[in-house]
């Protein structure tokens, strides 16, 4: 049997009953080391929550492309919420690992942040903006250069924001 | 469209001209992006796939894109058209076969720039270039980007950025993907090695074809998966540093086989083009791996006369789709490894009378 994770023939094989469903992980020693499966020189215990959240998701960030396998938040959740858009529950969003629409980031937001840092270990976008959501934040930037008498600094978004608005 | 009329050619991507084109094949980027306003894949209608359709039909052809992007309805074309984009690399096996409803792709007579629509997200902006271009195609598709958003509004959010179907896309919707060909690091037994190190620094590995598929002929694809928390710069330099230390130990490991059993590497890559140009049978993973040894061979000087584009283009027109487009019907399992191979002879042959 070959490494749920890699290439190579699994030796660690591990069970457990999450949800009366029994789920079975199979991994090389490589991966199960990676993973805190095995103790390791600087901490005998074996990390149960390491191993919980596989079991719960045994496909983590092992995502190929992203486009790829259902992420699913593995502590279960604290009350049922809904998207008041699309209608998308916490439940569902666990079965099939998609949201339902722009909204849910919001709606389930307390499921997600969790899932976003173990994913990525970030949980605020750090990246392009689209140019609306730009000028705003330059227009922002202006008052508060105009209210700080910086009026250098203003001029400079002012220049910013008519330029972003010519190109249009 | 006519689909037939892309057969002779070769994408852009595979010209194996671009920077670094011994080892690289090609770089990929492709954008997640998705309209505000309305569900997003699993939660819409058919109705509201439509809506998207007509809002990206009329976003792409106003974008006004260096080369101009035609629409493909996929519903409309057929399965063996669908399967020959797939292996185009300009669409997804999902947007192929795995979804339904109304769906789409633009993309440009150079098939360097691509947008499918309705895939998992309402749109998947691709840039392919050949060789190691990681700058060259995040302007284009950063342009692209800017040129559809002025007339479409996207879902961005303040804090998690662009927001996708799949929480493992948001924030830049980025993934930048890099194909390498790696014969020598396989050859030498370092493969793994190098893959174990990816893995931990949070790199995916995987075949040409994404998702599953092997490793056929040395071909692997890098790609970063962390998409929230890091600028696209900084994610395109953290898979700039990785690729050229693998470049590095690819190259090392050449240098190394050339050094240590030249004639041994010649007789396998002359072995190669022989079973190539003989065989009366023969599968796409034999194809692959022949070819593998094939540009090894070139790349190492021991073969000459073969122009590495023609083995680059080989890889992609021996596969299903491809052979069955050119003998102008379906072709069974039997059939296509027949078909496969009086391709490649003839190929070999025209290559070799060019040569004399
Ligand atoms: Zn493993
Ligand atoms: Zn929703």
């Amino acid at each position: 049997m070959k490494c749920q994770f890699c290439e190579n023939p699994a030796s660690v094989h591990v069970t457990e009953v999450v949800n009366f469903k029994k789920r079975a992980l199979h991994l090389c020693e490589g991966c199960a080391r990676a993973r805190n499966l095995i103790p390791g020189a600087n901490g005998p215990q074996l990390d149960l929550k390491a191993l919980l959240s596989l079991i719960a998701n045994p496909f983590p960030a092992a995502a190929d492309d992203g486009d790829d396998a259902p992420v699913a938040p593995a502590a279960p959740p604290p009350a049922p919420e809904a998207c008041p858009a699309c209608g998308l529950t916490l439940a569902e969003f666990r079965a099939e690992g998609r949201v339902g629409c722009a909204h849910d980031y919001d709606a389930l937001r307390a499921a997600l942040e969790p899932l976003l840092e173990r994913v990525h270990r970030h949980t605020a976008h750090a990246g392009k903006a689209p140019r609306a959501v730009r000028a705003r934040e330059w227009q922002k930037q202006m008052k508060a250069a105009v209210a700080a008498e910086d009026y250098e600094e203003a001029a400079r978004l002012r220049d910013l924001i008519r330029r972003a608005a010519s190109e249009q | 469209m006519n689909l037939d009329k892309l057969l002779p050619n070769l994408g852009e991507w595979l010209r194996g001209t671009g920077p670094e084109s011994d080892v690289v094949l090609s770089t990929r980027i492709r954008l997640a992006r998705n309209l505000a306003d309305l569900p997003f894949g699993t939660r819409a209608t058919a109705a509201h796939k439509g809506e998207v359709v007509a809002r990206a039909k009329e976003a792409v052809a106003k974008a006004g894109a260096a080369h101009k992007l035609e629409y493909l309805d996929i519903p409309n074309i057929a399965a063996l058209d669908r399967q020959f984009l797939v292996e185009r690399q300009l669409i997804s096996r999902e947007l192929a076969g795995g979804l339904d409803g109304p769906r789409g792709v633009a993309f440009d007579p150079t098939e360097t720039a691509s947008v499918m629509v309705n895939e998992e997200d309402h749109l998947r902006l691709q840039v392919l270039r050949s060789g190691f271009a990681l700058d060259d195609a995040w302007r284009d598709i950063d342009r692209l980007d800017d040129a559809l958003e002025q007339r479409l509004s996207y879902a961005f959010h303040a804090q998690f950025g662009y927001l996708t179907a799949c929480p493992t896309n948001v924030g830049t919707g980025m993934r930048a993907s890099v194909m390498l060909h790696l014969p020598a690091l396989g050859l030498t037994k370092q493969i793994d090695k190098v893959f174990r190190a990816l893995q931990k620094i949070n790199l995916a590995v995987r075949g040409l074809h994404g998702e599953g598929s092997r490793a056929f002929g040395d071909l692997y694809q890098i790609s970063n998966h962390v998409t929230l928390g890091k600028s696209e710069p900084k994610i395109l330099n953290e898979i700039r540093e990785v690729i050229v230390t693998i470049l590095d130990y690819e190259r090392k490991a050449r240098t190394a086989l050339l050094k240590e059993r030249r004639q041994a590497e010649h007789d396998r890559a002359a072995r190669a083009i022989g079973t190539l140009g003989s065989a009366t049978m023969i599968t796409t993973e034999e194809t692959m791996e022949l070819l593998s040894a094939v540009r090894l061979g070139i790349h190492l000087h021991l073969l000459d006369g073969i122009p590495v584009t023609a083995v680059n283009q080989l890889f992609i027109h021996t596969q299903s789709a491809h052979l069955q487009k050119l003998a102008g019907h379906a072709l069974d399992g039997e059939e296509r490894n027949a078909a496969r191979a009086k391709y490649l002879k003839t190929k070999l042959r025209e290559l070799n009378s060019h040569r004399q």
